[in-house]
């Protein structure tokens, strides 16, 4: 591998070196903390790669521009927090239901509401999942070091053009804000993956036909295709419809389309897991916390493990179940007030316990606070 | 080496997070491993800021300061805010141009008049950053002083390197005469 | 409609949802023969709108069509045009969708003139979810949701959009059809905002409520009220009194958004070789 020089750069610089290495080539966004640096630093980027950046007029609009883009071909990336991504939420909707590729970089700070804005929190985990109205599919990949910042956009801009969805990158504050030395690939060694097009005649193009693939192709704008977009439901042609048995299997076949590609998208990271008793399943910095508290536990000589969900929806459900033979109990240590352990309880509480531990001031986890939990039900 | 925890404090507008850059990219080119955070408030100039870096010859998880073994308190509000929480013997570096009257009963106070040598002997008060940091590296030898001044001069604009020097300097020297 | 405007049209897809007696329909027609007369590439024209009952058109129409968000028509074709300045892009809206829901879009894609075809269906009310008031209902005007008349104020559109930055604004009514269809090939040159504000008239939820009479009593309203610009340059404030203005009402064109940042990719481009 060709490494670029080790620098020492930020969580969400990452994420942008990440977006132009994977070919992101528009970024439509409205500033909020403490995202912004996302949006700054495509600003000046962009234009050098011969791609475009817009400062749009709200987060809505930020949203709705990037859908646009998407589809005269471009790959397309919006970044915002809290506040901003809860106005998001219903181009977010138009996005699945249309099936446009797109990325959306939450670096999640304290909320409810304005909250805290240079705060760090993971209370967007069932936003991103649920956020929008309706059921629909979506991916989230969830990032615990700047190195990750970089490879997980990579990941998320071609999962979104692979599988037509949009696809969060859910940081936190303290993993976009951190700096951290990281020797980051060449560009030209990043795998890249681009949206497949149709090859037939414009006259046989469904741009949403139910096939083996589950992945319809999609047309360019502009390109002789004169297809039709619609948030409403529609039929493998694209337009509207009010037949229930057309809806009923187009609702299928998203709620599905990625059930095929589970071995792709599902990511997830183990550590000391073998002769776990106790397992840890943490993500993002809280991930980090973990490592520290089992290094600690273990010199104790306490069985603890840890299990990383990267990515976070669709869960790695079948990877996690298949690790609790020797498990007495799970702990989530969270910076909300028990999200994915709503998720991880509905997964594993047949087979053994499960226990949260919740911090929603505006400070991290500390490994301490692991350990004391830990030693508390033991 | 040990985990090495510095936090640097001050009020918005100082160049602490900047410093905190430098010394944890210093670190960099010594092979080492870094993690630089921050926390700040609303304001752009002004307020309590802080920046934090953790030194360490391996991986870094906990990327937040437990501890501090080096506290830099350039305001008096920053030295009351951050200045009392450290390491037994630790080491606290109080700017006495900045801070009116500072003690505490484990660690070892370091006075220095970083900003009034940054206006008086630099003659540039935007350098105060650089001589602190070199007084932070002086006491604790984390990275050597070339491996800073490399550091220095990879980030500061052109045709600023003389008064960043001086300023690098005089930070050492104040430094070395203290321990 | 003109045969030779039928394959700007998908026909199977007609007859359209909307009422008898709604403008509509005239306005898409007149959108199609713009088109038809312009020199632009069908290919390369995208056709985006937001929710309502003038958002359906593009349904109609015979090119990439995009059915947005209820008021995010703007918003979408910002970026359909600035990640593609080949591609012709209109903007078909209605007034609820673009000055309620949509007003911060439509001000903000003004200012920027960016080179989009905006045609604004006024119907003065929103006649898809059943005749609730909009910015464009006339005050004291019945609607659902404002059963003892109207008490807001309207927005004066072209004054709006002029005062935003469009660089080309004009207003047609579904009655002056002809000069509808030259007000869009005047927008479709100008290299820039344009904003077109086509009159409409909805019999079923506006014109019924306010005891307006039939659909062609409507239409005779557009003819009796509008005054075209050329004509009320001679007329006195009195006699215009009551009526409002057709044509070309500005012409201003400067320095457009994708052009400026084409050519920023320009000067970084040079700058870095």
């Amino acid at each position: 591998m060709t490494i670029r020089k080790t620098s020492l750069i930020q969580g969400n610089r990452a994420c942008t070196e990440g977006a132009l290495a994977a070919g992101v080539r528009f970024y439509a966004g409205y500033p909020i903390t403490p995202s912004t640096e996302i949006a700054e630093i495509m600003s000046e980027e962009l234009p050098k790669f011969g791609g475009k950046f817009v400062q749009m007029e709200d987060e809505i609009a930020g949203m709705a521009c990037i859908l646009g883009a998407a589809l005269t071909g471009k790959k397309v990336l919006t970044a915002s927090s809290g506040p901003g991504i809860s106005l998001k939420q219903e181009a977010i909707g138009y996005a699945a239901m249309a099936e446009i590729p797109c990325v959306i970089v939450n670096v999640q700070r304290l909320g409810p509401s304005t909250g805290g804005p240079t705060s760090s929190a993971q209370g967007d985990i069932m936003q991103a999942r649920w956020g929008t109205h309706g059921d629909h599919p979506i991916i989230a990949l969830c990032p615990s070091s700047v190195y990750e910042c970089f490879t997980l956009t990579v990941t998320a801009v071609n999962f979104a053009e692979k599988f037509r969805t949009p696809v969060y990158v859910l940081l936190d504050e303290i993993i976009g804000h951190m700096r951290e030395n990281v020797e980051l690939p060449a560009y030209e060694e990043i795998q890249i993956i681009d949206r497949k097009k149709p090859t037939c005649t414009p006259q046989e193009y469904k741009p949403y036909i139910i096939d083996e693939s589950m992945i319809p192709e999609m047309a360019d704008f502009g390109t002789g295709y004169r297809w039709h977009v619609t948030g409403l439901f529609h039929d493998e042609t694209g337009f509207p419809t009010g037949k229930t048995e057309i809806i009923d299997n187009q609702l299928k076949r998203l709620m599905n389309k990625f059930s095929k590609y589970e071995d792709e998208i599902l990511l997830w990271e183990e550590s000391k897991i073998e002769d776990a008793e106790i397992l840890l399943v943490a993500y993002g910095s809280t991930a980090r916390s973990a490592l520290d508290a089992i290094e600690t536990l273990r010199n104790e000589g306490i069985k603890v493990g840890l299990f990383r969900p990267i990515t976070i929806w669709p869960f790695p459900e079948k990877a996690l179940k298949a690790k609790l033979e020797k498990v007495k109990h799970i702990i989530v240590p969270e910076m909300n007030y028990g999200q994915l352990t709503l998720e991880v309880e509905r997964i594993c509480k047949d087979k053994t316990l499960v226990s949260g531990l919740f911090k929603v001031n505006s400070l991290p986890i500390t490994p301490d606070e692991i350990i004391a939990k830990v030693k508390e039900v033991l | 080496m040990k985990r090495w925890e510095f936090r640097l404090s001050g009020s918005g507008g100082q160049g602490l997070i900047t410093a905190g850059i430098i010394l944890g990219e210093a670190a960099v080119l010594e092979g080492k491993e870094v993690v630089q955070s921050q926390s700040y408030g609303p304001e752009a100039r002004g307020g309590a800021s802080k920046a934090e870096v953790i030194i360490d010859t391996k991986k870094i998880y906990y990327p937040k300061v437990v501890l501090p073994d080096i506290i830099l308190a350039m305001s008096q509000e920053a030295a009351q805010k951050y200045g009392s929480e450290i390491k037994e013997n630790g080491i606290i570096v109080i700017d006495s141009s900045m801070v009116d009257d500072f003690k505490h009963d484990k660690a070892k106070v370091i006075k220095i008049p970083i900003t009034k040598l940054a206006k008086d002997e630099v003659g540039k008060t935007f350098t105060a950053n650089i001589i602190a940091i070199a007084v932070l590296v002086g006491l604790t030898k984390v990275v050597s002083f070339d491996s800073l001044k490399q550091a220095v001069l990879n980030r500061i604009p052109k045709g600023t390197e003389g008064i960043n020097t001086k300023a690098l300097e005089i930070g050492w020297q104040w430094s070395q005469e203290k321990l | 409609m003109r045969p030779d405007l039928h394959h700007l049209f998908r026909m199977d897809k007609l007859p359209h949802i909307w009422c008898p007696g709604c403008g509509h329909g005239i306005i898409t027609r007149a959108i199609g023969e713009a088109i038809a007369d312009s020199d632009i590439d069908l290919e390369q024209t995208v056709i985006v709108s937001g929710i309502g009952c003038s958002s359906r058109a593009p349904g109609y129409m015979n090119f990439d069509t995009l059915h947005t968000l209820h008021g995010r028509a703007l918003a979408f074709a910002t970026g359909v045009k600035l990640s593609n300045p080949q591609l012709n892009v209109f903007v078909l809206t209605g007034d609820g969708d673009a000055t309620a829901i949509g007003g911060n879009h439509f001000i903000h894609a003004a200012r920027r003139n960016i080179n989009l075809n905006v045609i604004l269906f006024n119907n003065n009310i929103y006649g898809m979810t059943g005749g609730q008031y909009s910015p464009l209902t006339p005050t004291g005007k019945m609607a659902t949701t404002s059963p003892y008349g109207n008490l807001e104020n309207n927005f004066d559109i072209p004054v709006l959009a002029i005062a935003s930055g469009a660089s080309y604004v004009a207003r047609g009514t579904a009655f002056h059809d002809k000069l509808l269809v030259d007000c869009i090939k005047e927008g479709i040159k100008n290299k820039g905002f344009s904003l077109i504000e086509a009159m409409s008239m909805c019999p079923t939820s506006y014109g019924r409520r306010n005891k307006m009479g039939t659909a062609a009593d409507m239409l005779n309203d557009l003819k009796t009220s509008a005054v075209n610009i050329n004509v009320a340059k001679k007329l006195t404030p009195e006699k215009l009194e009551g009526k409002f203005l057709i044509g070309t009402l500005h012409h201003k064109p400067y320095r457009e958004f994708t052009e400026e940042y084409d050519k920023l990719i320009d000067r970084l481009r040079k700058e870095g070789d």
